[in-house]
């Protein structure tokens, strides 16, 4: 037990931190290196780390298997809505520059979305995959 | 002497090219299936490293454009290679399920053994 | 680089080890050391997509694999001179191809002009985003990326189908499963 307790308290310390990582760089991805799949493969990373020391049940608690599975298909809703948004507007599919007021600003608005649409698809997918292995075990 | 200078200035190039036959090696010559997947995985990052190499401009830095540098690195393959990369874990995650599968099925993951067994139904 | 020495090193252990832990441990080190080398190279964020992938997901699912199918070892393999003689000759064949590379690091390589001049230049006027490589998957090459994504949803849903479910034995009659 007292290995146990040393890797508990350990990881219950850093978990948010790994979480405010996973977020800072999916925000800065665009002013330094980072960007979607980064960011959900981390975030997915903290969720089997947490599933690993404190049991899968636990770790069931904060990322339900209902919401990490319809997380999956969510994230491509959102990359595909942005493109047809673009369609819709009068442009092309994928053409972002209709989104805002101008074209620059347009075309970050559609970078930033596009990043969380992915960072929703890999981190729920990784997470999915993880239970759904484990699950097979027992 | 050109021979040395060419060997010299490609030495990265060789690297990459022998770890490719080793991954390819275990892929082909051995009969455990998670082997096998782990020298996938290898084949494919020599494959990624294959590609990045010739961006590479000594002197350069990384592509974030920042007014204090002037020579970036090439930015194209990195693109590439991260789409590569995100596929190939697909990839991985897709074997794995099929090998646990196979396992639950016939009881064992080496190769040999599974095609004694078909051979005797 | 003694990096790629090292690399080189570590894949020979991977070859030749049979306990599975460890070729996956090996396989660990082996992604560690591929993300220090792509930092050398300038790949940022490709190095950083590695070492999150491959020494992340990657070990944690073939962990969770070798815990379903409980192998530890396999048994001797048998001689195998064809595959070797195969690998080597299209490894040979490879290292013909790359001889006409131009030698490492030159800036007037070819793969340098065409479109990425114009990619690097514009940027930040047509997108205000300074990371290149997040404004061409994004932006220029965005169309690629929403594929990318499919295919991990994909790989998503296939691996829930196969391994959802309860795990049947094998000496039940073959044909109907239990709902999922």
């Amino acid at each position: 037990m007292k290995l146990d307790l040393i890797l508990r308290i350990g990881v219950k310390f850093l978990l948010p931190f790994v979480l405010l990582f996973a977020l800072y760089v999916q925000f800065h991805g665009e002013l330094g290196p980072g960007g979607g799949f980064q960011a959900g493969v981390i975030t997915a990373g903290m969720v089997i780390l947490y599933a690993i020391v404190f049991g899968t049940e636990a770790a069931k608690r904060i990322a339900p298997q209902r919401m990490v599975e319809s997380m999956v298909p969510l994230g491509v809703l959102i990359y595909a809505g942005t493109g047809v948004a673009g369609l819709l507007l009068g442009k092309n599919f994928l053409d972002y520059s209709v989104l805002a007021h101008d074209a620059p600003h347009g075309r970050e608005l559609g970078i930033f979305l596009v990043e969380v649409g992915v960072l929703i698809t890999v981190s729920g997918t990784m997470t999915a995959l993880f239970y759904a292995f484990s699950e097979r075990g027992r | 002497m050109q021979h040395v200078q060419t060997f010299i200035g490609h030495y990265n190039y060789f690297i990459t090219i022998f770890l490719m036959v080793a991954g390819l090696y275990i892929v082909i010559a051995r009969g455990n299936m998670i082997k096998k997947l782990v020298g996938l995985a290898l084949f494919q990052t020599s494959v990624y490293l294959l590609y990045i190499e010739p961006g590479k401009i000594i002197g350069g830095t990384a592509p974030i454009l920042d007014p204090a540098f002037k020579v970036y690195s090439n930015p194209l393959p990195h693109v590439l290679i991260l789409t590569a990369i995100v596929v190939g874990v697909a990839t991985l995650a897709l074997g794995l399920a099929i090998v646990a599968r196979i396992h639950e099925a016939y009881g064992t993951i080496e190769e040999d053994e599974i095609f004694a067994r078909e051979a005797q139904e | 680089m003694v990096l790629l020495t090292l690399l080189a090193a570590i894949t020979i252990g991977v070859v030749r080890t049979r306990n599975l832990f460890g070729v996956i441990v090996l396989a660990g080190i082996y992604s560690f050391l591929m993300a220090s080398v792509l930092i050398v190279l300038d790949a940022v964020d490709v190095a950083m997509t590695e070492a999150a992938v491959g020494a992340g997901v990657s070990t944690v699912l073939l962990l969770a694999t070798l815990h379903l199918t409980k192998s530890m070892e396999y048994p001797r393999p048998r001689k195998a001179y064809l595959p070797l003689f195969v690998a080597i000759c299209t490894g040979a064949a490879i290292v013909w191809g790359t001889y006409s590379l131009p030698p490492f690091g030159t800036p007037d390589n070819v793969i340098h002009r065409h479109v990425v001049p114009r990619y690097l230049a514009d940027s930040v006027k047509d997108t205000m985003v300074p990371n290149v490589v997040t404004s061409v998957l994004a932006d220029y090459r965005g169309y690629d990326t929403l594929g990318e994504t499919t295919v991990i949803f994909t790989a998503g849903i296939g691996v829930l189908l196969l391994l959802k479910g309860r795990r049947r034995r094998r000496t039940d009659q073959p044909g109907e499963r239990s709902a999922p």
